[in-house]
């Protein structure tokens, strides 16, 4: 008998977490990518400790030992993965940018999160008029192209107030960007859920009890509505991140000398046909791979966490 | 003066095309610490009055004309903010599904607390505390472990308690409960009409029992009120009403009743349906269903015709009475 009695009882929230823990750790799948995004995160979190050189240091940057192949090719054990056209070590480079990529893709998904979660509760809740505004605003926002919102702002600001004050603030700008021109996705969702959470007796209830609307909706609503978010959250940091890799190959992302994972590709590129492929070659498997198990993971979440298919 | 009163209360659901009436020219009173019962079919509209006191009919349906007064308030024309100072406080709401009434993510005792904070301004720890009095006022066993459950963690007639116990917070004057017992089996039932009726009775609450099943009814109302399509149909004493109904309605809903004492017989049944709102026959909205019906019911409604402490709307009754008095007049002549 592989169904014990146990199994037959409705599942509580502590053995439905417990469930999908257990059906987690089965999947191996799964498990290689939490321990390589984990794996990321920490190298990410403490890069400045464990990056062999420190990028901020001048004496980092030195033209004579420029486009040095990996330590394998060229025997030189100072520089595992070579050097970059400027003579910095793509290590040290690439953890550092790894660190600023997934800070502004993480940044900019808690922007589009909360925008989004504000908006769609909000219109999912209130129905009628504000719905029908909003989620036409969505529909708007849908239209462009996060690609070309994000070309045309960045390089507007780029001419207004000059290149150096865009270098100064681009983390920022890139954050904001990305974070504004996504959130109907969220907004969507969360929408959708709450026009079916409206519906069930509990809301009545609380609103039976004189409970104020706005707490009916944080705090009644939209907990019941979390786990579709958590899936988009997780595929939606790593959208952010390639977002954020394309503008900066398309020059509009991070400046050269805070380089993020896209604008090292994107650097690297020229030196692609010269020879020096490991400038270019080596930081994309290291976004490809960051892109791939974030994905992995989201379609887990999405697998398992929707009650529709939550299978045994 | 009366706790709660009710007068001439038109309720209907505005469509594209048309308005439908859900609720037709519906009047009545409810005194302090009195418990009165609403009986009626599925879609008779007991749950529409039920929610238009606490004046939360779901979009499209709104309160056409008629006022609801609490004591001297009324309660159609507050704004949101003074209807939820009574929603709660005053008028509290039961529901059929204790499964679906309490929020599966919040644990009981925050949702109790939640109750109680967002009426008046106590500590969460003074909170607390009333709630688990509260639990304990409703017979939970270890009311401090329950606090800190989530509601899958609780049997259906252990919600259902809970959901009294949240009702009783705010020591409300009415309680509303819609269909409290369906959702439950038989044995539990029994045990939480017991449990509110004591409630009810010990803090001198008003009862509003929405219900379809004139047995609980019996067991818990002072007073009846039996809807169908929309409109109170007959009112009176619950012991008078089961004992001698007058409308053909109700006496169809107690002939439906299954008899223990005559084993082996089909139930009786009222033949069709309750018409739907868009669909309402013209006069008295009975005669399709009705055996006794004449062509003066296909086109006229009757008005109530009051008799003690009971009052009917039915022409059978109003001719019976007439002949009755024609006979008692020729007799006197005589």
């Amino acid at each position: 008998m592989r169904h014990l009695k146990k199994d037959l009882i409705h599942p509580t929230s502590v053995s439905r977490w417990s469930h999908i823990w257990s059906g987690f750790i089965g999947d191996k799948l799964a498990v290689l990518s939490l321990v390589i995004f984990v794996f990321y995160c920490l190298f990410a979190l403490m890069a400045p400790l464990v990056a062999p050189f420190d990028i901020n240091d001048p004496a980092f940057m030195d033209l004579m030992n420029a486009e040095i192949a990996p330590s394998w090719i060229s025997n030189d054990s100072r520089f595992l993965l070579g050097t970059d056209a400027q003579g910095r070590d793509l290590l040290s480079v690439i953890l550092y940018g790894t660190r600023l990529s997934l800070t502004i893709g993480v940044c900019a998904v808690l922007i589009q999160a909360t925008l989004g979660i504000c908006i769609g509760l909000v219109a999912g809740y209130s129905g009628g008029r504000v719905d029908n505004f909003l989620m036409r605003c969505a529909d708007i926002q849908l239209s462009f192209s996060t690609m070309m919102v994000a070309i045309v702002f960045l390089a507007i600001f780029q001419s207004l107030f000059g290149i150096a004050m865009y270098q100064q603030l681009a983390m920022i700008i890139l954050i904001l960007v990305i974070g504004l021109t996504e959130w109907p996705l969220f907004a969507r969702t969360i929408r959708a859920s709450v026009l079916a959470e409206k519906q069930k007796e509990y809301v009545d209830a609380a609103r039976v009890m004189g409970i104020s609307s706005k707490r009916i909706m944080f705090r009644h609503i939209l907990p019941n509505t979390l786990s579709p978010v958590l899936v988009i959250f997780t595929v939606q940091i790593a959208n952010a991140i390639v977002a954020e890799a394309a503008l900066s190959f398309l020059g509009l992302g991070m400046p050269a000398t805070e380089p993020s994972l896209g604008s090292l590709i994107s650097a690297g590129f020229s030196y692609m046909f010269a020879g020096s492929w490991w400038i270019c070659v080596i930081p994309s498997l290291t976004l490809i791979v960051l892109i791939l198990v974030m994905n992995l993971l989201g379609d887990w979440l999405r697998d398992h966490l929707n009650p529709r298919v939550y299978k045994d | 003066m009366n706790l709660l009163s009710v007068s001439n209360l038109n309720v209907s659901f505005r469509l594209k095309h048309q308005d439908l009436a859900a609720l037709i020219d519906i009047s009545f009173t409810l005194n302090r610490g009195e418990r009165i019962a609403i009986v009626g079919e599925s879609g008779a509209g007991k749950s529409v009055l039920g929610f238009s006191i606490v004046n939360l009919i779901g979009k499209p349906g709104h309160i056409e004309s008629g006022s609801i007064k609490l004591e001297n308030k009324e309660l159609t024309t507050m704004n949101l903010r003074q209807l939820q100072e009574v929603r709660g406080k005053r008028i509290a709401m039961i529901f059929q599904d204790p499964m679906m009434t309490l929020n599966p993510v919040i644990t009981i005792g925050d949702q109790l607390v939640e109750t109680i904070r967002s009426h008046t301004k106590i500590s969460y720890k003074d909170a607390r505390n009333i709630a688990i009095e509260k639990l304990h006022h409703v017979q939970i066993s270890s009311a401090e472990k329950r606090f800190y459950q989530y509601p899958h963690e609780l049997s259906g007639g252990m919600r259902q308690r809970v959901i009294i116990a949240s009702v009783l917070l705010l020591n409300p004057d009415i309680i509303i409960a819609d269909e409290p017992t369906t959702a439950l089996d038989v044995t539990i039932q029994a045990e939480i009409l017991q449990l509110l009726l004591t409630i009810c009775r010990d803090n001198g609450v008003a009862l509003v029992l929405i219900s379809h099943d004139l047995g609980v009814v019996s067991k818990v109302a002072e007073r009846t009120l039996v809807m169908y399509a929309g409109r109170v149909v007959e009112e009176g004493p619950t012991l008078e009403i089961i004992n001698d109904p007058q409308h053909p309605y109700t006496q169809g809903l107690l002939n439906a009743l299954p008899q223990m004492t005559l084993p082996g017989q089909r139930l009786n049944q009222i033949k069709g349906n309750m018409p739907s709102l868009a669909e309402r026959p013209t006069g008295c909205a009975f005669h399709p269903r009705c055996p006794y019906a004449t062509p003066r019911c296909k086109q006229e409604q009757p008005g109530f015709i009051h008799s003690g402490e009971s009052s009917v709307a039915c022409f059978m009754v109003e001719d019976m009475l007439s002949e009755f008095a024609d006979q008692s007049d020729q007799e006197v002549n005589e």
